[in-house]
């Protein structure tokens, strides 16, 4: 079964998510990847305020290709999260609830989704086309010289995505090998 | 003499890289739909119907697959016999990548300064091209869009002789048991065996090329192919390292004659979006 949510995200909303589930998100996300995380940081650094205000936003890892005539966007799947993980426990630190992304996090990532209770949803890997049909609305918002890794703001309805760390910590990467072996067990039986 | 004009690469080049991004090469098609009715894990075979979904609509709009439309690598057979009129091999080949990305709607995912990191090329270019000369009147270029999330987690390693095959297995098992979640499995693994420290990272990428149901000629290294393959997929890592059955859709092996003293191998790791292609003229 899919549970559907929409942001902003809440502690509640939060809690109802476990490591595994399928989940349709709607509303506004932002997307920042490499090279929008290392301005972030640097702006905050320099005691600059953000584009946007990220407490309780989801940041979703994605840089897309041109809108072509008639798109709202071009293809628009995720990029590989670890990228990103130097800048992430300031991000969670300071509100962000939620990121999407594909592939694993470190452990001092994992460990600030604990401490400040956090989500990270994987979407389908090279699957831009499927993603961008999500994507009803796309607006550059910040650090539009950087391109395709500017900052968007957008709309999504129903994007599709799986929990793959959720606020306790429990993680896809590390146990899905192992429920599969164990699945495999008992249909073997 | 057979003479060929530099449009005509340029426009080749051009066609081939959008096609690529849009529509996966035949084999690989054939062999996710095959894992999709084969994956037993319910989660693994919903990953690759979403991967054969994205699959279907990326055709019908005839837009890429992925948003990362990757850097350009060609291979380029170019015979003595031929003879290019109205331009060079290299800039025809680099205007048909500017032509396809810019033209394409396609993401430009180059920067021109790999530590500045302050400029991207805004056309996709340059495309990393290999030469081979060969005799006749064969001009032969073999193009790839590759996707970084896979590049990255591929790897080069110069072992000893005395490691031999059992160093060979467990260097390209490790490379893969790291890389497979972050590059978006099924990944297809191209490994260089031999030659010195760059031959080998070019066999690695070369091996790419060849179609998954193709295998090596010397019958220990279809072996160690076989073998390979059956171990990745035994580790249960699955689609997008989720776990599951389907981990590695095919993996090919190239050697090199090498030194007396060395040992040299790469692991060039590529997402399911192998994206590669082929134009003779």
């Amino acid at each position: 079964m899919k549970k559907i949510i929409s942001t902003p995200l809440s502690d509640e909303m939060i809690a109802s998510l476990s490591c595994g589930d399928q989940v349709l998100i709607s509303g506004t996300i932002y997307t920042a990847r490499d090279a929008a995380h290392k301005r972030l940081l640097e702006d905050l650094n320099q005691n600059k305020r953000l584009p946007f205000d990220i407490k309780n936003q989801i940041v979703f890892y994605m840089g897309p290709c041109p809108a072509a005539p008639g798109e709202v966007i071009g293809p628009a799947g995720p990029t590989t999260s670890h990228r990103m993980d130097k800048y992430t426990p300031k991000l969670l630190s300071l509100g962000l609830k939620g990121m999407i992304g594909k592939g694993n996090r470190s452990l001092e990532v994992i460990e600030s989704m604990k401490k400040y209770y956090d989500v990270y949803f994987a979407c389908v890997g090279g699957t831009g086309t499927l993603c961008a049909k999500h994507i009803l609305h796309s607006e550059v918002i910040a650090y539009s010289d950087l391109g395709t890794e500017a900052i968007r703001k957008i709309e999504v309805e129903d994007f599709p995505v799986f929990v793959a760390i959720d606020a306790k910590g429990n993680n896809i990467y590390e146990s899905g090998p192992e429920k599969f072996r164990k699945y495999l067990a008992t249909q073997n039986n | 003499m057979k003479i060929v004009q530099a449009k005509d690469i340029t426009q080749k080049v051009a066609q081939l890289c959008v096609e690529i991004n849009t529509k996966l090469a035949d084999d690989i098609d054939s062999t996710l739909k095959k894992e999709e009715r084969q994956e037993p894990y319910p989660l693994a075979r919903n990953i690759l119907s979403v991967i054969n979904e994205n699959r279907n609509l990326a055709i019908n709009a005839r837009r890429p697959i992925c948003q990362d439309t990757g850097m350009v690598v060609a291979f380029v057979k170019y015979g003595q016999e031929i003879m290019i009129k109205d331009g060079g091999i290299e800039q025809a080949i680099q205007e048909g990548v500017r032509q396809a990305y810019c033209q394409g709607y396609m993401r430009k995912s180059v920067v021109k300064d790999p530590l500045l990191r302050n400029e991207n090329t805004q056309d996709n270019t340059p495309a990393i091209v290999h030469y081979q000369i060969v005799p006749g009147e064969v001009l032969q270029i073999s193009v790839m869009a590759k996707g970084f999330g896979s590049e990255n987690t591929s790897a080069l390693k110069m072992l000893k002789p005395a490691d031999g095959v059992e160093g060979v297995k467990h260097f390209v098992l490790d490379t893969i048991r790291k890389g497979a979640p972050n590059a978006c499995a099924p990944i297809i693994a191209g490994i260089g065996i031999g030659g010195d420290f760059e031959k080998a990272a070019l066999l690695a990428k070369e091996a790419l090329f060849i179609p998954l149901d193709q295998h090596h000629k010397k019958p220990h290294l279809r072996a160690l192919e076989k073998e390979l393959l059956r171990k990745v997929n035994e580790m249960g890592i699955g689609p997008m390292g989720m776990g599951g059955q389907t981990t590695m859709l095919g993996i090919h092996v190239l050697d090199y004659p090498t030194h007396i003293a060395g040992l040299p191998v790469a692991v060039n790791i590529c997402c399911y979006v192998d994206r590669r292609g082929t134009v003779v003229f």
